[in-house]
């Protein structure tokens, strides 16, 4: 069975040519393209490492077939740096030690971006947590994983105010 | 995972004649069936894709005052929409206490409503379990069987339903709009999902190749817009299924409840709507006393199906609770930990 399908990952758009209908959206990440940031924990969408942005709205990739999202314009982790800046996300995982092993961290980072565009959870750390759930890390550092999408969120808000000032 | 076919009907009307197959299913956004593939559980030999299907992801305000939602609405975007919280807090406040944000933002109306018990052993392709193959047995009836069901169930199985979105539903008398073979029908949301009885295998209503495309709500839901929660005890605080859970709907005029809705969750193989515990509230004062009589009533006739008993006395004591915690009044803001009995609140 042959289904093409076309993606914008990263800001690029990819023709793909599918050969099977069972591949996920995580397989084709890592298995296909290369792009290995995305990590695989439990592939049945329980422990949130998989987690991309698809069409600006943070999923699982493990529970989402390629095909059925033909079209979507996808972001991994190799997509939100921009060279050797980082995502702000990114940064305040350093700085709040937001991490222990790392495994876990690309899925987090994707999954505070998510939260943050969400706009729900506003500066309450327990909303944070709530909302960063779906996002297991076995070595415990949920306290620095909270700390670190508080202070990105407050740093984005500040700067897209700054923004809208300027352009006003 | 067994390979299958892939279409993607661009009409309602074809995506009916593809799933009209044997063998065929309906894919959304997949995040329980794949899971369910993945486990060798479900073996559809085709997936029709309906993601795509025109005018199915839409909230509509209906002239009569009633609220039309499309299919293919994610489960986020409804709890998140401001109008819809406002006037169904209770429908918002289990949807936020269900699953993660990452399966809220794909999941789809449709797809909550058709999604399978998670009951171990019909996730476990090595189990006996009736559901998954009639005739086999089932292994829950002498296994691990702490969270299973209470009411309604069968020796054939004792699996209960795990949508918190579906139980403040039936409460509230949701109708279903299906799309089939036969044209279009609807059905109280409270028939869909079938008591297991002889015949476990036959979990909804729904035959071959219906699609439901439409979930509405009466006029009258949003009556209860000032007294409203939804109660989920959990056996962590944030995503994981109810063990027990509760929606209360009240409302109350010159001090005296007038009409009672209440539905529990967790207990039983399909959402189950406590009319009598309704019965026992409408009229009365709002207090304790009643509460708990009602409470008494909603369990009246549910028994252990296994290591469960306790079940029987949580589910009460959460009937309490909501009830308690929705004559308060609806807050302001769905709490920090929606659902959750220990988020503090005003009241409780």
């Amino acid at each position: 069975m042959n289904l093409p399908i076309s993606l914008t990952i990263n800001g690029v758009r990819r023709e793909i040519a599918l050969d099977d209908p069972r591949v996920t959206l995580l397989d084709l990440l890592r298995e296909r393209l290369d792009l290995t940031g995305t990590k695989k924990g439990c592939d049945r969408g329980q422990c949130g490492a998989c987690t991309i942005l698809v069409d600006g709205r943070r999923i699982n990739s493990c529970l989402a077939l390629a095909v059925s999202h033909d079209g979507a314009e996808i972001v991994t982790i190799e997509g939100v740096g921009r060279g050797d800046q980082l995502h702000p996300v990114q940064a305040a995982f350093i700085a709040h030690d937001g991490f222990q092993c790392g495994f876990c961290t690309p899925g987090q980072i994707m999954s505070g971006i998510g939260l943050i565009r969400e706009g729900q959870a506003g500066d309450d750390p327990e909303r944070v947590r709530e909302c960063m759930s779906g996002n297991l890390c076995r070595c415990g550092a949920y306290q620095g994983i909270t700390e670190a999408v508080l202070e990105a969120q407050a740093d984005i808000n500040a700067k897209n105010t700054a923004k809208q000032r300027r352009s006003a | 995972m067994m390979n299958f076919d892939y279409v993607r009907p661009a009409s309602v009307a074809d995506a009916i004649a593809e799933a009209s197959e044997k063998g065929a299913t309906y894919l959304a956004s997949g995040t329980n069936l794949l899971d369910l593939m993945k486990g060798g559980v479900s073996r559809p030999s085709r997936l029709v894709d309906v993601t795509r299907l025109p005018g199915l992801d839409r909230i509509e305000h209906l002239a009569d005052g009633g609220l039309r939602i499309g299919a293919l609405v994610r489960n986020a975007d409804l709890a998140h929409d401001a109008d819809f919280a406002r006037n169904y807090p209770a429908i918002a406040e289990a949807l936020l206490s269900g699953a993660s944000a990452q399966l809220r933002n794909a999941a789809t109306v449709g797809g909550n409503l058709m999604q399978r018990t998670r009951c171990a052993y019909f996730y476990d392709a090595g189990s006996a379990c009736n559901r998954r193959w009639p005739g086999a047995g089932c292994d829950a009836l002498k296994g691990e069987n702490r969270l299973h069901a209470v009411l309604g169930w069968s020796e054939g199985c004792i699996a209960t339903h795990p949508s918190d979105f579906c139980v403040p539903l039936v409460g509230l008398d949701a109708v279903v709009e299906i799309e089939g073979k036969g044209g279009r029908r609807e059905l109280p949301l409270e028939a869909l999902h079938r008591l297991p009885g002889e015949t476990p295998e036959r979990e909804t209503a729904l035959e071959r190749g219906d699609l439901i495309v439409a979930l509405r709500l009466p006029t009258e839901a949003k009556n209860f817009a000032g007294h409203s929660r939804y109660i989920k005890v959990r056996e962590r605080t944030s995503y994981a299924f109810a063990v027990v859970s509760a929606a209360a709907a009240l409302r109350i005029e010159d001090g005296k409840i007038r009409e009672a809705r209440l539905a529990l969750g967790g207990v039983a193989a399909k959402p189950w709507r406590a009319r009598g515990a309704e019965q026992v509230l409408a009229g009365a004062a709002p207090d304790a006393a009643v509460y708990r009589e009602a409470a008494r009533a909603a369990l009246a006739d549910a028994k252990p199906s296994g290591d469960n008993a306790f079940k029987i006395e949580l589910a009460q004591r959460i009937v309490v609770r909501a009830l308690t915690l929705a004559a308060a009044g609806t807050p302001d803001r769905i709490p920090a930990l929606p659902g959750s009995p220990f988020s503090s609140v005003a009241g409780a």
